[in-house]
C-alpha cells in the first residue's frame, strides 16, 4: 500500500499539539512507517510555497491544530483545506477555541493596548502597533492581520474530524492513524474520543445528592483523592466534558479544565457546567446561594475555558452594553 | 416605540396556571411575550436561555413556583442558582443581565403575572434593542 501524504500545522496555538506527536513515543516509528510527512512547519523545513506547489488533494490527512486568529491562520485553513482529502481539527484550539479563544471576551483593541502599552516590560513611549503593511523606502512590507475574534477550525474551513485534548493524548492519535491506516474511518463528522460525559470514567467516588457550601480555588484545598471533586467544592468539568482522556487530570486530583470540549449531544460546554454546578450549590436558601455563586473568581472564564470559539452566543462584547 | 419580544418560560403547574387566571379573569396586559410551557422550571436548560437570547430575544422570563411550592419539591431551587449564575456570565456575552428575569407566581396569582409582564416589557423598552445579536 502507498503510504500516507500526512500534512501538520499550527495556527493559533502554543505547539503542544505538535509536540503531542511525540508523546507517541516508540509508536512513532509506526507513525513514520505508514505516512511521510509532506508539511510540518514546526519540526521540518517546509516553507508556504511547497503546500501551493502542491495538487487539489494531494495530502491524504491534514492534522490541524490552533485556532483561527489572523490572516495567516486563516488563508493556510483554506489552503490547507484544498490540498488535503481529510482535514482533522486537532486538539482544543482547533476544535472549539481553546484558551487564544478567551480573547473573545475582551475586544482586538484591548489586547493591542495590553500587549504593546501597558504591560510593564513594554517601553514603547511612542505608543507604535504594529500595522498589516507599513510603507518603508525599500518597499511595502506585511503582517497578517489580526482579528477582533478567535474561530475554531470549523467556522471557517468545512473539516472531516475532530481530535479534542489540550494536548490530544497519544492514545487517540493511535486511534486515529490505525482508523486511517486500516481505511476503518468514522463517518464524516465524528470525534474521535469517548460519546459519554468525563464523569462516566472518573475514578473518584460520588454520592447521590451533593450540596456544596462554597466554592474553592486549586490552591486552596488538597482533594481526599477519593470523593468527586466538585463535591469537595472545586469546579471540576467532568458533568459537561467529552470523556476519553482517561481520567488524566483527575487521577492526579486536579479537577478537569474541560478541554475534551462538550460530550456527544450538549451544544453548548459552558451552559451545561453552568447548570450542573448551579444544582448542587446550596439550594434551600435564596440567600447563601447567591452569596456562594456571587464568590465564584471568572464565572466565564472558568466554564468556557477551552470553548470561547463554540459557544451557542458569540462572546465577542460589545461595547455599550454593561450591566 | 420599541417593542421588546420576551420569551417567557412557565412552569407547568404555577405561573402557566397562573396566567390561565389572568386570561380567564379577563385581565388585560401587553402582548410581547411568547409563552412556553414546561413541566418544571428546572427543565429549562441555560442551553434554552442562550438560545433565545441568540435568536434575538430581548429578555427571557422564567416563571416557577415559590420557594416551598414546588411540585418536585426543589427544582425551583435549582432554576434559582442557575439563573443567578446565568446573571453572572451575560455581560461577557454583551448581554444585560438584567435582559434575564425570574418570577415566582403561584397559580393564585394572575394579577401578579399581569404586573410582571407589564414591568419587564417597560423595563425592556426603556433599554432599547439589544445591541450585541
Amino acid at each position: 500500500m502507498a503510504k500516507l501524504k500526512l500534512g501538520m500545522y499550527w495556527a493559533a496555538t502554543c505547539g503542544g499539539c505538535d509536540v503531542s506527536v511525540l508523546d507517541t513515543h516508540e509508536r512513532l516509528l509506526k507513525i513514520v512507517e505508514a505516512a511521510d510527512i509532506y508539511f510540518w512547519p514546526i519540526a521540518m523545513d517546509f516553507k508556504y510555497k511547497d503546500v501551493e506547489a502542491m495538487e487539489d488533494g494531494f495530502l491524504d490527512v491534514c492534522l490541524f491544530n490552533g485556532a483561527i486568529r489572523n490572516s495567516e491562520n486563516e488563508h493556510l485553513a483554506k489552503l490547507l483545506r484544498k490540498k488535503s482529502k481529510v482535514m482533522v481539527a486537532y486538539g482544543a484550539c482547533a476544535a472549539f477555541g481553546g484558551i487564544p479563544a478567551l480573547a473573545n471576551f475582551t475586544t482586538r483593541e484591548k489586547i493591542l493596548e495590553k500587549a504593546y502599552k501597558t504591560t510593564v516590560s513594554t517601553d514603547n513611549p511612542q505608543g507604535v502597533y504594529p500595522q498589516p503593511s507599513t510603507k518603508m523606502p525599500e518597499g511595502e512590507i506585511t503582517i497578517p492581520e489580526f482579528y477582533n475574534h478567535v474561530y475554531k477550525l470549523s467556522d471557517i474551513v468545512p473539516v472531516e474530524y475532530t481530535i479534542p485534548g489540550c494536548p490530544p493524548p497519544a492514545d487517540l492519535l493511535m486511534t486515529a492513524v490505525e482508523a486511517i491506516v486500516t481505511g476503518k474511518l468514522p463517518p464524516a463528522g465524528s470525534t474521535i474520543a469517548g460519546e459519554k460525559t468525563l464523569c462516566d470514567e472518573c475514578p473518584l467516588e460520588k454520592s447521590e445528592k451533593p450540596v456544596i457550601n462554597d466554592i474553592k480555588r486549586p490552591f486552596q484545598v488538597i482533594p481526599d483523592g477519593k470523593k468527586c471533586l466538585l463535591e469537595q467544592g472545586l469546579i471540576c468539568m467532568g458533568p459537561a466534558t467529552r470523556s476519553g482522556c482517561g481520567a488524566a487530570c483527575i487521577k492526579v486530583n486536579m479537577p478537569c479544565r474541560g478541554c475534551f470540549g462538550p460530550a456527544k449531544d450538549i451544544k453548548d460546554q459552558g451552559a451545561k457546567m453552568l447548570s450542573a454546578l448551579a444544582s448542587i450549590v446550596k439550594f434551600d436558601d435564596e440567600q447563601k446561594a447567591d452569596q456562594i455563586i456571587n464568590s465564584m473568581v471568572d464565572a466565564t472564564g472558568t466554564l468556557y475555558r477551552f470553548g470561547g470559539a463554540n459557544a451557542i452566543l458569540s462572546p465577542r462584547r460589545t461595547e455599550g452594553e454593561k450591566p | 416605540m420599541f417593542e421588546p419580544k420576551m420569551i417567557c418560560f412557565y412552569c407547568k403547574w404555577c405561573t402557566y396556571t397562573g396566567a390561565d387566571l389572568a386570561g380567564t379573569s379577563r385581565m388585560k396586559y401587553l402582548p410581547n411575550g411568547v409563552v412556553l410551557k414546561s413541566m418544571c422550571s428546572s427543565r429549562i436548560d441555560p442551553q434554552h436561555i442562550l438560545e433565545a437570547f441568540k435568536k434575538g430575544a430581548d429578555g427571557v422570563l422564567i416563571g416557577g413556583c415559590h420557594y416551598g411550592d414546588c411540585h418536585y419539591v426543589t427544582g425551583n431551587q435549582l432554576t434559582h442558582n442557575r439563573v443567578a449564575m446565568l446573571q453572572k456570565i451575560l455581560p461577557d456575552f454583551g448581554i444585560d443581565p438584567h435582559r434575564l428575569r425570574i418570577e415566582w407566581i403561584s397559580a393564585a396569582e394572575g394579577a401578579k403575572l399581569v404586573k410582571v409582564i407589564n414591568t419587564f416589557t417597560e423595563d425592556l423598552r426603556a433599554m432599547g434593542p439589544r445591541r450585541s445579536k
